[in-house]
Formats: C-alpha cells, sequence, structure tokens
C-alpha cells in the first residue's frame, strides 16, 4: 500500500513536471495530507494548480492571493456555513473552475459574495454552481476577466437582505458568458462597468431585474433570456449599450417591465423580442436611440414613451397584439416610427407595393387619458372607451398630430 | 306563480327567439374555441360580449315580452290571480329562459373543449355567474319601464335608453367625473362608482380575476385590494343581487296598483 502510494506521488511529479514545467499540482482531498483549500493556496506557489477532489470542505474567507489554477473534480462542495465571503481573489490570472459553493454568509454591513474579485486582472470563473446565496459572483475593480458557464441558484425572498447573482463593480472589459442566474435579487448587476459584453445568459426569476445597468457605457448584451424577473433588464443612467437580439418574456406584474430605459443616450436595440410583459420597453429621457426588427408580442404596452424621449427612431418593428401598441404623455413628438407592422392596422394598399396607403396612429386616446389620469383605466375594455379610441381613430384631437407610421407595412417582418 | 312561470317559460322555450339566442352563443362558442383553442383567452373575448350583449338582449326581450303578452295578461288578470304572481311569473320566465340560453349556450362549447381540465374554470364559472345577473337585472329594469309606460315605442326607446346609458353614457360620465376631480385621491369614488353600474361591476369583476389585471397597474392594485377579498366579493355579488331585487320589489309595488 504504502509503496504503491509513493508510485503514485513519483508518478504524478513525474507528469506534471513534464506536462506543466515550474507549476505544480497539489491535491486536497478529505484524505489528503491537505485537506483544505485555505492551506493548499499557503503551500502553492504562483501558477500551481490545485486540484480538489470530490467532497465536504468547510471553509471560509479564502483568500487566493496569487495566481492560481482552482479546479475542482466532480463539483466539491465548499460549505461557508454561513459565516461570511468564501473566496476572495486578489491575485491576478486566477482561474476557478469546477467548484459548487453554498451557504454564503448574509451580512447587512458588507457584500458577502460566493466569489468576490478585487483589483485583479485576467481572472476566469467557470463551471461553478453557487447556491444558497448573498451575492454570487462580485467583481470589483476587476479588469478583462470572463466569468463563464456557471450556474447560480439564489433563495431570494424579499430585495433588502437578498444579493445579486453576478455584479460587476468599476470593472472593464470582461465577458459574461452563458451563465444561468436564477432567484436572485438582479441576476446580472453592472455599476460603472465599461465595454462589459454579456452573452447567452438566461436569467430568470430574479426579485428585481433579469440585468441591470447603472453608469456603464459601451457595453453589449446578446442573446440572452430574461424571463419572471420582476421585470427584464434596466438600463439607466448608461451610454452607447448594444442590446441585441435577446428575448425579454413574461415579466409581468403591477410594476413590472421588459426593459426599462432611464436616461439612456446613443443606444442600439435590435432583434429582441419582448413577448407577454406588462409594459414592453419603458422609455424615459432616452434619446438618439434606434430600435430595430424587434418584435413586440401579446404585451400590455408595447412601448411606453414617459417623456423628454428626442430623436429615437422605430422601424422595421413588429407590433403584434399588444393592449396598446403606444402611450405617449405628452403632445410633442419628436420621434420616428416608419416601416413598422402593427397588427391592428386596418388600411389597405392598393399599388401593392406593401406599403399601407393610409398613415397608422399607434397612440390610442384611451392610452392618453391614461397618462393623464391613471385611475381612469379602470374603464379598460368598456364600450364607451372603443367608441372614443374609434373616433381619435378617425380625427385625432389629444394625439400628437405628427406620431404616425406614414409607411406602415402590410405583412409581418420576417 | 309557478304556473305563470311555467307557462310563460314555455311559451318562450318553444318561441324562435330564444333557439336563435341559444344558437347565437353556440356558434359564438365554438368559432372563438376553433379559432383559439385557449380557453382563457377566449374567456376575454366573450367578456367583451356579454357585458354589451346580455344587457341589451334582456332589455329588449323583456319589453317586447311583456307588450306582447298584454293581452293574454289582461285576461289574466280578471281572474282570482294574485297580480304580484302574474308579473313576477313572467319575469321569472323570460328571466330563466334567457339565463338557460346563455348557459348552455356558452357552456356546451366550453365544456367540450375541456373546461373541467382548465385552470380558467373559474373564470369561466364567474363569467356565466354574472352573465346570468344581467340577465336578471336587465329583464327586471325592462318590466319596470314596459309597466310605466302603456305606449309601446316609449317603452323601448326607454329601454334602449336604459341600456345605452348603462353601457356606454355612464362610463363617459365617470370618465368625465375622473379627469375633472383628478387633483383628489379617486380611489374610493371610483369602487363606489363601480358598484352603482352593473355592466361596470361585472366588468371589473372578470377584469380582475384574468391576467390582464396586471395592466391596471395602482387603481387595478386598489380594486384588486377591495375586491379580492371574501368581503369585497360578497359585497359585489350583493350588490348585483340588490340590483336584481329592486327592480323586482318595484315590480311587485307597481303591479298592484296599476289600473288596465
Amino acid at each position: 500500500m504504502r509503496i504503491f502510494f509513493i508510485y503514485k506521488i513519483v508518478f504524478l511529479i513525474a507528469c506534471f513536471s513534464i506536462t506543466t514545467g515550474w507549476a505544480k499540482t497539489i491535491t486536497v482531498c478529505n484524505t489528503c495530507d491537505i485537506t483544505s483549500l485555505k492551506k493548499a493556496i499557503a503551500v502553492a506557489e504562483a501558477e500551481d494548480t490545485i486540484f480538489i477532489k470530490e467532497g465536504t470542505y468547510k471553509e471560509f474567507n479564502i483568500i487566493v492571493d496569487k495566481p492560481l489554477i482552482i479546479k475542482g473534480e466532480n463539483f466539491p462542495v465548499i460549505d461557508g456555513e454561513d459565516k461570511g465571503e468564501i473566496i476572495r481573489i486578489t491575485a491576478d490570472g486566477v482561474t476557478i473552475d469546477g467548484l459548487f459553493i453554498i451557504n454564503v454568509g448574509t451580512s447587512y454591513t458588507s457584500d458577502h459574495a460566493a466569489i468576490r474579485v478585487v483589483r485583479s486582472e485576467d481572472f476566469l470563473i467557470q463551471n461553478v454552481v453557487l447556491e444558497k446565496l448573498f451575492f454570487g459572483i462580485y467583481l470589483e475593480k476587476s479588469n478583462n476577466g470572463k466569468v463563464y458557464h456557471n450556474k447560480i441558484i439564489g433563495d431570494a425572498q424579499d430585495e433588502y437582505n437578498s444579493g445579486n447573482g453576478i455584479q460587476l463593480w468599476y470593472c472593464k472589459n470582461v465577458v459574461v458568458d452563458r451563465n444561468i442566474v436564477q432567484k436572485t435579487r438582479d441576476g446580472i448587476y453592472l455599476e460603472f462597468s465599461d465595454n462589459i459584453t454579456i452573452n447567452n445568459n438566461i436569467s430568470t426569476e430574479n426579485l428585481r431585474y433579469g440585468l441591470h445597468f447603472m453608469f456603464s457605457n459601451d457595453d453589449v448584451y446578446t442573446n440572452n433570456t430574461f424571463e419572471n424577473n420582476g421585470a427584464g433588464v434596466a438600463v439607466m443612467f448608461s451610454k452607447r449599450i448594444k442590446m441585441l437580439n435577446n428575448t425579454f418574456h413574461k415579466n409581468w406584474g403591477t410594476a413590472a417591465f421588459g426593459l426599462l430605459l432611464k436616461e439612456i443616450n446613443d443606444a442600439e436595440i435590435s432583434g429582441n423580442t419582448f413577448e407577454e410583459n406588462t409594459v414592453g420597453i419603458n422609455i424615459e429621457g432616452s434619446n438618439r436611440i434606434t430600435y430595430h426588427k424587434n418584435n413586440f408580442i401579446r404585451n400590455g404596452y408595447a412601448v411606453k414613451v414617459l417623456g423628454a424621449c428626442y430623436t429615437n427612431v422605430f422601424e422595421n418593428n413588429n407590433f403584434l397584439y399588444n393592449s396598446f401598441d403606444i402611450s405617449y404623455n405628452s403632445r410633442i413628438n419628436d420621434n420616428v416610427f416608419v416601416n413598422n407592422y402593427w397588427s391592428s392596422y386596418t388600411g389597405y394598399d392598393l399599388d401593392r407595393d406593401g406599403i399601407g396607403d393610409i398613415p397608422y396612429r399607434p397612440v390610442k386616446l384611451f392610452s392618453y387619458i391614461v397618462n393623464r389620469t391613471p385611475e381612469t383605466i379602470i374603464l379598460m375594455r368598456s364600450l364607451f372607451i372603443d367608441i372614443i379610441d374609434f373616433s381619435e381613430k378617425v380625427s385625432p384631437v389629444f394625439t400628437p398630430d405628427n406620431l404616425v407610421d406614414e409607411r406602415p407595412k402590410m405583412k409581418k417582418i420576417e | 306563480m309557478f304556473k305563470i312561470l311555467k307557462y310563460s317559460f314555455f311559451d318562450l322555450i318553444r318561441s324562435r327567439w330564444s333557439y336563435v339566442y341559444l344558437f347565437f352563443y353556440l356558434t359564438l362558442g365554438f368559432v372563438l374555441l376553433f379559432l383559439n383553442n385557449d380557453l382563457s383567452k377566449a374567456v376575454i373575448t366573450l367578456m367583451n360580449v356579454i357585458i354589451i350583449l346580455v344587457p341589451l338582449i334582456g332589455t329588449i326581450f323583456g319589453v317586447m315580452y311583456y307588450y306582447d303578452s298584454k293581452e293574454f295578461t289582461e285576461l289574466l288578470l280578471a281572474q282570482p290571480v294574485k297580480r304580484a304572481s302574474i308579473f313576477l311569473g313572467q319575469y321569472l320566465g323570460v328571466a330563466i329562459s334567457l339565463s338557460l340560453s346563455l348557459l348552455i349556450g356558452l357552456g356546451l362549447p366550453f365544456v367540450l373543449y375541456g373546461l373541467f381540465q382548465s385552470s380558467a374554470i373559474w373564470d369561466f364559472v364567474l363569467l356565466l355567474v354574472t352573465g346570468t345577473f344581467l340577465t336578471l337585472i336587465f329583464t327586471g329594469l325592462a318590466f319596470n319601464i314596459a309597466l310605466y309606460n302603456e305606449n309601446k315605442i316609449k317603452g323601448f326607446s326607454y329601454a334602449i335608453l336604459l341600456w345605452l346609458f348603462m353601457a356606454v353614457i355612464y362610463d363617459g360620465l365617470f370618465l368625465m367625473s375622473l379627469i375633472l376631480l383628478e387633483e383628489y385621491p379617486l380611489d374610493t369614488f371610483s369602487i363606489g362608482a363601480t358598484l352603482f353600474n352593473p355592466i361596470d361591476l361585472s366588468r371589473i369583476l372578470i377584469l380582475l380575476k384574468l391576467d390582464i389585471s396586471a395592466l391596471l397597474g395602482y387603481t387595478g392594485a386598489v380594486f384588486q385590494k377591495f375586491f379580492g377579498t371574501g368581503l369585497g366579493f360578497l359585497m359585489a355579488l350583493s350588490a348585483l343581487a340588490l340590483w336584481v331585487a329592486l327592480p323586482l320589489l318595484n315590480i311587485y309595488r307597481k303591479s298592484r296598483k296599476k289600473d288596465f
């Protein structure tokens, strides 16, 4: 037995000195010499690999202060026992791969996270599963890293005592890709973070927002799915954000919306699908945004514009079976609606060029009245409202008279 | 009273209009479900039809039946029968046959399309309950109008006017007052105003049960808080019941004194 063990060590050392040169591998398991991750980090040198075998490790406040690769086999469990933060990375070039981290402590004074990266570069966090967490992955003033293919399942009940799934604070050039975030406060939260790429994530059932931007510029998010969140995505006080091919689905509730834009300038919103949200897009104080090839399907309000929105362009979008296509609270319009398809368009196309011959007015009188006096919403779907909507459609008096789609499409845009 | 009820009921059952009404609902139900298999979506569309059409048919049918059977009524009055039981019997005959048409006409297609397996069953039941209430209410109001007006044309126009008022004008006045009083808190006022109109009350009771209620926002939440509780719902139902009872009492009172 003993001979076998020595053999094994010799073999391992031989193996790794060939493959990785200087770096060595430190194995952690419940029956090994090193039984805790903390100890392994203490004995490791830069560029080493720490290999954690299957098992449960009850540890917290683990500080990774040298460039290491920490790799788990069959998802070893790191159990923080609700005592506080679990892993803190303070060195550049750290990789964390394949861990199962549970029981992050809740604190009202410090934001305990399962994995926190502080002032570090070139990190990679992948294949990590987080459960029973406060904050999940917290990136703080860290750049050029990647958060890839993680699964974060929270159990948030109230907004005040729950944390965010993935949080970026003062970060640059980070890629967040293929993560699944559920039941946290904000699925993914960005504050003061620029040039972030967020792709292919699935953010569902979060208490507040699926994805939340604050003071973050030049970010891109594509192909993400936001479903059943308190509200889908909130983009606030940010510039030049690209939102492409995302799905906003079933963000339904009295204060819910698919996408909230507040003080957003120069953004591009293309190819997204907004389906069955109370409000598809809620826009406030946002300028120079292009909306292109989006689908708005069966929302309460497809687009709700709340003042101070100038030079936005809505082009080639599909508005299908929404209770209200556009809601507008002012009589001044500086936005362009052109070449969209509106399912409630009743015009004709005599010259058969695919463009309706009479313009379409997307703002109903009722939505104007509701904006003025919110209590009147209680008259929704009554005959009287249908009658006044019809008369307003025939001869607009109250709704902005230049808010028209002069070239409504006759067929749905593919 | 029951003899007269039975007579009126079978008279109406045999009449062509009951069948037309029944077939209308049958086709409406089947076509709706054929075009869109989603039961809960169909409930919304039906709501729109029911809150407009049921009161209209109830009023017209009620007035029409009263004037049509006037000669027979006068004949009955010569017999030793209580006056109230003649009119109440006739009223119940009309109201029950109309309600049955509604229940069978809408119930049948929905049951065939798997209502009992659907989660929409309670919404649908509520729809039928309010539909029945609306029939009872508007037939009763129609009988009142007819009792007060010997002149057929006048009676008809009042009946139409009543429907128009409840279905359209009331909401217009409601809307105007909401806008004029927008500076004041309007929650209690708007709940009160809905209780006073059976059509509005039915519409809101159904809306609150559907997904679409999320659109009602803050106001919806206030209404939900009121009607969502057992007490609020009970109050809504008693308001509807009161709307049935008051016209009936008036029929009873008026029919005792009226000269023929």
